[in-house]
């Protein structure tokens, strides 16, 4: 293996290990803020002990998102110093923004509400909560608009200096920050997070009723928990659909591959069972028909045209099996995840939840199912946008550091796949005590 | 003025505010385990910075953010020259992190013994690191039209060895000052001693690295141009001296204001020798990375100009709140009412 493609596994794993914790910080913090502040207004103790467990659990989370985002931060410069050098201009500005503006907003104020509770007054420490969600939050804005550029360049011209090279420099920063391609993915982001956070607090309430623990507190939480799910993924199909009309318009090479169309066509079908054969440059099963609906879902036209694979040359065609497949598993659990809140929205609208079994052990299965979503979601926005790391700009092959030597990447990427996997093991198994201990 | 010179004394200037707040996260992490008698004494050291370390560890990511927009092919080479080294640096930073939170999370000698041995070397290692890579960014790195031509190992050069431990002495001696404050009592005590026996070791690392920085490094040039120049390591050594002189008359807050003063004066020692180099290079300064060949355009500093002078003042202004809201110290009372966190 080579620089590239060690470089490129090592930025898959840290960056897919940073998302296991991203989302679920990004939601539980808005359902911690609720809660207290819940507490606040109404007197109620139970709002109390919630805000205290699930800010909890949320924390021993948070702890490994915050360490595990430097690394990324930083990986731009060391594996990819040809695309930071390329790039930098336009690029390092949002990232530089996003600490400033909300990365540290997020880390002073939690450690305001961690060591807060007899410092400051009621009010402040749930505002201190409210501020590290909207911190994380715009965190991810900051973060998504830089993700959005490779995925939609905008604002930029290219410049050559005198010595030959090229690079992207800013023109236009307004247009980097309304790039329609980054708000929509940044709205599918982040309500994909409060989805994780809805899960994952419906999951471990229903552990505890299935063992009548706690009974109030654990139905409380599970019911916000399932109305914010039910809202939350109905509003990620949503702006999902609203973001596959942009990929159509703006990669029509990921959308190809993420429908597995091979040739340009108005009316494009759907197939509900399909298998890509690349080599032939065609499906070799295609059963269970919709008419037209591809064409429809991209430009919400039935007889729209959707460019197929085969009218890109084979090196500019993203790989079509994993972003085919990743996108079809990523909508199959989406809409089981809506169904999974609708039910537990409508069998727990009355008191007693803790007797339906059935509902509990579905929440509880139900838990991996938003965490896979979000992942496979990103590899259909990072594979899919290949070979391309900058969409029609530059290529991920020309993006690699040139002074790093295969043995440093090997040695570091063994070095992250054994220290993340122990920081994993130590993170689920912490979770998992402090989830069963419950509410102090 | 030009951007690139305002950048300039920006990018040094968000390092050196990192060196001050994290230098003293550090050092107190390289002492904390000789400086405390008990579980009780490691607990309240740990709670002495539990409120404040994460914001500080963030003007690291602010200064890698800066690096990056304002001097993008500085940032690329950077990080890709010294990749060994950062990876170093992200291992201990990471396991520093989680050992920090965890520490508390689990109710075992065992655990506990655990994490406060990766505490230890967790903070020693960054400490170390960041003094290697900015003694060789003083001395230049041998690079040229080709590329980069060092090592790992060559980074470990007697001049980057010095500046490692002046880092390691200057953030343990800030560490245990801090902790000093910090506490009351025989912690305090131990913690002012620490910084009374660490003292000399300091002084005499930073006068040999102001003597070595003199046949080891170009860093004199600027000197000799502008003379004036001449008044930051004199500022830095009578910081240092200052030091002392408040912590004997029983000042710990004045002694632990002039380290940091002191830290920031060693830092612009070097950074007012680089100028207007960012790293510059060892073999033919033809080919050094300076703030005008390896800058963002004049638009995009402009725009980070404009952001800085907005969003900055805020964040220092609600950085200075928290550390008044936390600004007593840390007794045992404190750990032991509080079942929760460290």
């Amino acid at each position: 293996m080579d620089v590239l493609t060690l470089s490129r596994w090592q930025f898959a794993v840290t960056s897919m290990f940073h998302f296991i914790f991203v989302p679920l910080t990004i939601g539980l913090s808005v359902l911690t803020a609720y809660f207290e502040t819940r507490y606040v207004a109404s007197r109620d103790e139970t709002w109390l002990k919630m805000a205290k467990f699930w800010g909890s659990l949320f924390l021993i989370n948070f702890a490994l998102g915050i360490v595990t985002g430097i690394t990324l931060e930083f990986q731009f410069g060391m594996n990819w110093a040809e695309y930071s050098r390329y790039v930098g201009d336009i690029f390092g500005a949002p990232l530089a923004i996003e600490a400033t503006v909300a990365f540290f907003l997020e880390s002073v104020f939690i450690g305001v509400w961690i060591f807060g509770w007899e410092k400051v007054s009621e009010r402040v420490h749930a505002l201190s909560i409210w501020l590290v969600a909207f911190a994380t939050n715009l965190s991810a804005l900051w973060i998504l608009l830089a993700n959005g550029w490779m995925q939609r360049p905008v604002g930029y011209h290219l410049v050559t200096d005198a010595a030959g090279r090229v690079r992207a420099e800013m023109v236009d920063f307004a247009a980097l920050l309304t790039n329609s391609f980054a708000w929509t993915e940044f709205f599918h982001t982040v309500l994909s997070g409060y989805a994780v956070a809805a899960f994952f607090v419906m999951a471990v309430s229903a552990w505890h009723l299935l063992r009548k623990n706690e009974t109030t507190f654990f139905e409380r939480s599970f019911k916000a928990a399932a109305l914010l799910g039910l809202v939350s993924t109905l509003l990620v199909a949503m702006t999902g659909d609203m973001h596959g009309v942009e990929v159509a318009k703006v990669q029509p090479s990921k959308f190809a591959a993420m429908e597995s169309v091979w040739e340009t066509q108005r009316g494009a079908p759907m197939h509900a069972i399909l298998i890509p054969d690349e080599a032939g440059e065609r499906n070799s099963l295609e059963l269970i028909s919709i008419p037209k609906m591809v064409s429809f879902l991209a430009f919400h036209d039935p007889e729209a045209e959707i460019r197929g694979l085969k009218s890109f040359p084979r090196e500019l065609r993203p790989p079509v099996w994993p972003t085919f497949v990743s996108f079809r598993v990523m909508v199959g659990l989406g809409i089981a995840m809506i169904l999974v809140c609708l039910l537990a929205v409508w069998f727990s609208r009355k008191e007693d939840i803790a007797g339906r079994t059935w509902l509990l052990k579905l929440a509880l299965l139900s838990l991996p199912l938003p965490y896979v979503a979000g992942l496979l979601g990103w590899v259909v926005a990072e594979v899919g946008r290949q070979p391309w790391i900058v969409y029609g700009v530059l290529k991920t092959a020309d993006a690699v550091s040139k002074s790093v030597s295969t043995a440093q990447v090997a040695g570091s990427l063994a070095g992250f796949t054994l220290l993340y996997g122990g920081l994993a093991v130590v993170d689920v198994w912490l979770l998992a005590r402090y989830a069963r201990r419950g509410p102090a | 003025m030009e951007l690139q010179v305002l950048w300039f004394a920006l990018w040094a200037l968000l390092w050196t505010v990192y060196f001050i707040l994290d230098g003293f996260v550090l050092g107190l992490g390289m002492l904390f385990g000789r400086l405390s008698r008990s579980e009780t004494e490691r607990r309240i050291l740990l709670r002495s910075v539990g409120p404040v370390w994460n914001g500080n560890e963030v003007w690291l990511v602010t200064a890698g953010g800066a690096t990056f927009a304002a001097f993008p092919t500085t940032y690329a080479l950077m990080f890709s020259y010294f990749y060994t080294a950062l990876l170093l640096l992200l291992f201990s930073l990471i396991v520093r992190g989680v050992a920090i939170e965890f520490r508390a999370k689990v109710d075992t000698t065992a655990w506990r013994t655990t994490c406060d041995g990766a505490i230890a070397v967790a903070s020693f290692l960054p400490a170390f690191l960041f003094g290697v890579a900015f003694g060789n960014i003083f001395r230049g790195l041998p690079m040229d039209a080709v590329g980069y031509h060092g090592s790992f190992l060559g980074l470990l050069n007697p001049y980057g060895l010095l500046t490692g431990v002046l880092f390691v002495l200057l953030f343990a001696h800030h560490g245990a000052l801090y902790a000093s404050v910090k506490t009351v009592g025989a912690l305090s005590d131990r913690a002012r001693q620490a910084a009374r026996r660490l003292w000399p070791w300091v002084l005499v690392v930073a006068l040999a690295f102001l003597a070595a920085s003199k046949p080891a490094t170009r860093l004199s040039d600027n000197y000799l141009h502008w003379p004036v120049l001449a008044v930051i390591p004199l500022i830095a050594v009578a910081a240092l001296a200052a030091i002392r002189f408040f912590e004997s008359k029983g000042s710990l807050p004045a002694a632990f204001a002039a380290s940091c003063v002191t830290i920031l004066f060693v830092t612009f020692t070097g950074v007012a020798g680089l100028f207007p180099s960012l790293i510059p290079s060892s073999i033919d300064p033809a080919y050094s990375l300076t703030i005008y060949n390896s800058s963002s355009s004049p638009y995009t500093l402009a725009v980070m100009t404009v952001a800085a002078l907005i969003f900055v003042p805020i964040v220092i202004a609600y950085k200075v709140w928290v550390y008044r809201v936390f600004s007593a110290p840390v007794e045992e009372k404190d750990v032991l009412t509080d079942t929760g966190m460290y």
